[in-house]
């Protein structure tokens, strides 16, 4: 048996770890010759991390059948906002120094920067209308705007592709992982109504 | 309007005293140095003694600090080793630069092999401390150590017909994982100027930074520094210098047309096509430090501009 409630303590501990690596990595002088960016890069993939293991949690209980996971996916989706609220922090404060006017321009001239605000803009509504009470308060429509999380996911990865010059590998193997999770929802959807279908009477199918 | 000031305030009991900041790194380069941290980070410094120390310094240098030796040595891009900054540090070390030889091709008097020993000899060498700006926004001050590209080709006697100078890199696909996969470039790695751009004083073929051989992974032994042009421009362990009549193809224009041209002259108002080149991100600042504004030509309009005067710069970028 496993103990849940530990359990949900074990995984809110190693959820903050890369942070806690993080911090101590900057004490120790250890981000590299561009510490800004270092750091920018880092919380940006582990937002994305959390936000791949936030989809994934649905496939693994069809494939395994255990119920219990669900408790974890919102909180897996509320590290995916943390860490992508300090990547966006990291860059407003330290790299562009809160100076308005560059910030603007940089977002106007920068295509890869337009799909980070969006996708950010969503995990942000996401997160605030998390609590129980907002979604009884929404009704259907809370569902509808959580679906959101999957156009979130595909402007996540196009923000990756187009800040690199070159060597796609990495962003290729997160969006063959993005690729893996969607189908299955696909396939998902795609049986369900092929079953409800076969519960019809033999006239309406 | 006021506000075009930095405009952001942390709390004075924030600011780390810069005496316990600096005591903050003695103690962990000293913890390095003893083995206490293990090797978290490698630093590529040699203890030998410095093979041009005292060397004048160029009237064309800048008066800003250079930016420390151990970051312009741990980031720089060498594609023919690995698209990773750290790994091409690393890697590069397999490079065999003694001796190297240097030819010189096409559209010239005096064709020839040349020893790179008997080019130091015959060149005057300066330090010139020049800023360096990459495509990817960030950039550096680094004091070079060198001798013009012009003095060079004007001993070959360049024939009237060159109208370019094409640089080719070095190809050896058994150390070059890169180049042995064929990724990405097409190899081995190529440069050219336009033969003006090739003569003028600023363009300087760069055989060592603070006093000292070039390090590997900064393209030893041998590379081209073009300051008012993105570094992708200065092409490394050069070993084929050719006089051209008509332009040639460079690596990165081919490679991405629409996002590498030819020119690649450093403009904050043209912004690559995914981001924007109008600040950089100074490298040796500390956090908080706000970006640099990029400046035209890289901060060298005044010498290099009326070499574009008719040109849009926008068409011809």
């Amino acid at each position: 048996m496993i103990d849940k409630k530990n359990l949900h303590f074990k995984i809110l501990v190693i959820c903050w770890l890369p942070l806690l690596l993080i911090i101590v990595d900057i004490f120790l002088d250890h981000l590299g010759p561009n510490p800004i960016r270092a750091l920018h890069i880092r919380l940006g993939d582990w937002s994305l991390r959390f936000l791949w293991i936030t989809l994934a949690i649905t496939p693994i209980q069809v494939i395994t059948n255990w119920r219990g996971m669900s408790d974890y996916r919102r909180m897996f989706g509320l590290f995916c906002f943390t860490y992508a609220s300090l990547h966006l922090f990291v860059y407003l404060v330290m790299d562009q120094a809160l100076q308005w006017q560059a910030i603007g321009q940089d977002i106007l001239e920068s295509t890869y920067i337009w799909f980070g605000v969006l996708a950010y803009i969503i995990i942000f509504l996401l997160a605030i209308t998390t609590p129980n009470r907002s979604k009884k308060l929404m009704g259907k429509n809370w569902k509808k705007l959580h679906r959101f999380i999957y156009l979130a996911s595909l402007l996540a990865i196009l923000h990756y592709f187009l800040q690199l010059k070159g060597n796609l590998a990495l962003p290729f193997l997160y969006a063959l992982i993005l690729f893996i999770l969607l189908s299955f929802r696909l396939i998902l959807v795609f049986k369900t109504r092929q079953v409800s279908k076969l519960m019809l009477p033999k006239g309406r199918r | 309007m006021a506000n075009n000031k930095i405009k952001y305030s942390i709390p004075s009991y924030e600011i780390t005293d810069i005496s316990t900041f600096k005591n903050r790194r003695n103690i962990i380069k000293a913890a390095f140095a003893s083995g206490l941290l293990g090797s978290g980070i490698r630093l590529h410094a040699d203890d030998n003694k410095p093979k041009w120390s005292g060397l004048s310094k160029s009237h064309l240098s800048i008066d800003t600090p250079n930016t420390p030796k151990e970051i312009i040595e741990n980031y720089t891009n060498y594609y023919e080793f690995s698209f990773n900054k750290n790994d091409s540090t690393v890697l590069s070390q397999r490079l065999t630069v003694d001796p190297w030889t240097i030819e010189i091709s096409g559209e010239v008097e005096k064709p020839g092999k040349f020893n790179l020993e008997d080019l130091l000899r015959q060149n005057t060498l300066e330090e010139r401390i020049y800023r360096f700006r990459c495509v990817e926004a960030w950039s550096m001050v680094v004091p070079w150590v060198g001798f013009s590209l012009g003095d060079l080709l004007k001993k070959v006697q360049p024939l009237s017909t060159a109208q370019f100078v094409k640089f080719t890199s070095i190809y050896q696909p058994e150390i070059m994982p890169n180049q042995k996969s064929n990724s990405m470039l097409q190899w081995p790695y190529e440069e050219a100027l336009r033969i003006d751009e090739a003569m003028h004083p600023l363009t300087l073929l760069a055989v060592g930074m603070y006093g000292d051989t070039l390090p590997k992974q900064n393209g030893a032994p041998l590379r081209l520094i073009v300051p008012w042009k993105y570094g992708f421009k200065n092409i490394k362990a050069i070993v084929k210098i050719e006089l051209l009549k008509r332009a040639p193809n460079t690596s990165w224009n081919l490679f991405a047309p629409d996002e590498y041209g030819f020119y690649a002259n450093v403009n904050p108002d043209l912004p690559h096509p995914r981001w924007s080149q109008n600040t950089e991100r100074l490298l040796g600042g500390g956090f908080f430090t706000p970006r640099r504004k990029t400046e035209l030509f890289n901060g060298y309009a005044e010498h290099v501009a009326y070499l574009y005067k008719d040109m849009d710069l926008r068409h011809f970028f």
